[in-house]
């Protein structure tokens, strides 16, 4: 059973043509990793999946949800895909205990007492128990991250969609989060897809890696495969590049 | 001036209290009208942006006194029979709202897109995530200017004087006009409008502190 379903997608940004005929289809429980340069349209990809970008031609099914037509209520599709972002995004005006239960309680209507309960397992599963009453502005990056992917978690989600977790954080704090989301991702029926630079994270948690330069998927492969012989010309020239370092 | 005070006292203190009516009553329903077309000027829907623009751009480029002209005499005429100062609370309500709406918008524009979208990505509509991430951020950043539009709208609130409203400044025309006292009247008249407008002043430089 697929999750997600991109069926020839097009996405334009005015003239400019930001994916080109996307077609991928990730399974329940998988864990896909998108890579690329910049300006690749990896994040944008992404994005289209909980409809944060619109697509302007072809079919995009999510969790049985065509996101593409009019008549799809988006807000019933992202209670159940989560986001984790580049720059955390964590409501500023709130604590963190509250970033964590807003949406539960008033997109999912959950009672107080559970709701508060299950907030705090989440951030002491993340480590950050003893963070819940601080504001997002006196915690670290690497914390912030962390009680975002606890926000997302929250919503009870089928799928969680990471958009660059790590590449805002000092290299100190990497790894606390990447542990957390080696954590999410091997929760057996969770469905993610993960758009990173890591490649060493990648190689350790992806079931398979795709990869994308201008718009296009010039890869889509089984991780180790991917990583012991890219068939595509592009991706090796990306791959030798960045494995050097 | 002490004496002019004394033998007028009535006089200024019913016209301080029509003002400080006429205020209290612009200020909480402009803020209302503002905050709505400010958030009219932002959501998604580009039909419902321009209705949004044509209120604020109409409303913020036309004298005071000739909307509230508008609704001194135009409105009795065809529509209901008001008087002065109600015509004139509207007037400033309306002209008012305009000014806010464009500094609560400048606001919702300073929070980072980033809140939208993670209250978006959580499955809030574009309505809760206004109102429970956005907007309280954004009222943080927009005090000061805020602060400013309540203080020009207790002083605009002297346009009721032309369409008989009875407020403070009608009442010092009156009183200058009986005892041709003009110099010190207007002097306690300014004191009176200071009465309203100083304490808006520092509670605003009190809230911007305390948020900060």
């Amino acid at each position: 059973m697929s999750m997600i379903e991109f069926r020839n997608v097009q996405k334009y940004y005015g003239d400019f043509h930001a994916l080109k005929d996307i077609n991928l289809e990730i399974d329940k429980g998988e864990t896909v990793v998108l890579i690329g340069p910049s300006g690749s349209g990896k994040s944008t990809l992404a994005r289209t999946v909980n409809g944060l970008e619109t697509i302007q031609d072809g079919q995009l099914i999510v969790n049985g949800h065509n996101i593409g037509e009019k008549s799809t209520n988006l807000n019933l599709i992202r209670k159940d895909v989560g986001m984790v972002f580049q720059h955390f995004n964590l409501y500023a005006n709130k604590d963190v205990l509250e970033n964590v239960m807003l949406a539960p309680r008033i997109v999912l209507k959950l009672n107080e007492d559970e709701n508060k309960k299950r907030a705090m397992a989440l951030l002491d599963q993340v480590g950050l128990a003893d963070k819940a009453h601080n504001m997002p502005s006196q915690i670290s990056g690497g914390q912030a991250q962390r009680v975002a992917i606890a926000r997302s978690l929250a919503m009870k989600p089928r799928c969680m969609l990471f958009d660059e977790p790590t590449s805002a954080l000092d290299p100190e704090m990497i790894d606390d989060v990447l542990n957390v989301i080696k954590y999410v991702t091997s929760q057996g029926d969770m469905t993610s897809l993960i758009v990173t630079h890591e490649m060493g994270f990648a190689q350790e948690v992806a079931n398979r890696v795709i990869f994308m330069d201008q718009g296009q998927i010039l890869e889509d492969e089984a991780t180790d495969k991917f990583y012991n012989h890219p068939t595509n010309e592009r991706a090796r020239q990306f791959l030798s590049k960045i494995i050097k370092h | 001036m002490i004496n002019l005070l004394t033998n007028n006292w009535n006089e200024f203190i019913s016209g301080f209290g029509w003002t400080l009516l006429s205020s209290v009553l612009a200020l909480f329903f402009s803020l209302i009208i503002g905050s709505l077309f400010a958030i009219l000027e932002v959501v998604p829907n580009k039909f419902v942006r321009i209705i949004g623009n044509i209120y604020v751009e109409v409303f913020r480029n036309i004298p005071l006194l000739v909307i509230t002209m508008f609704f001194y005499l135009v409105i009795p005429l065809y529509v209901v029979k008001i008087n002065g100062f109600t015509a004139g609370t509207i007037g400033l309500t309306i002209y008012t709202s305009a000014f806010i709406a464009e500094t609560v918008r400048a606001g919702i524009n300073s929070v980072d897109i980033g809140q939208m979208e993670a209250a978006r990505s959580q499955g809030m509509t574009f309505w809760q995530a206004m109102r429970y991430i956005v907007l309280p951020q954004a009222f943080k950043y927009v005090i000061p200017p805020l602060g400013n539009q309540f203080v020009n709208l207790v002083k605009n609130s002297s346009v009721l004087a032309f369409v008989a409203g009875f407020d403070l400044m009608y009442q010092g025309n009156a009183i200058a006009s009986q005892t041709f006292d003009t110099i010190n009247t207007y002097i306690i008249v300014g004191l009176f409008y200071l009465i309203i407008t100083l304490p808006i002043s520092y509670y605003m430089q009190h809230l911007e502190k305390k948020l900060a």
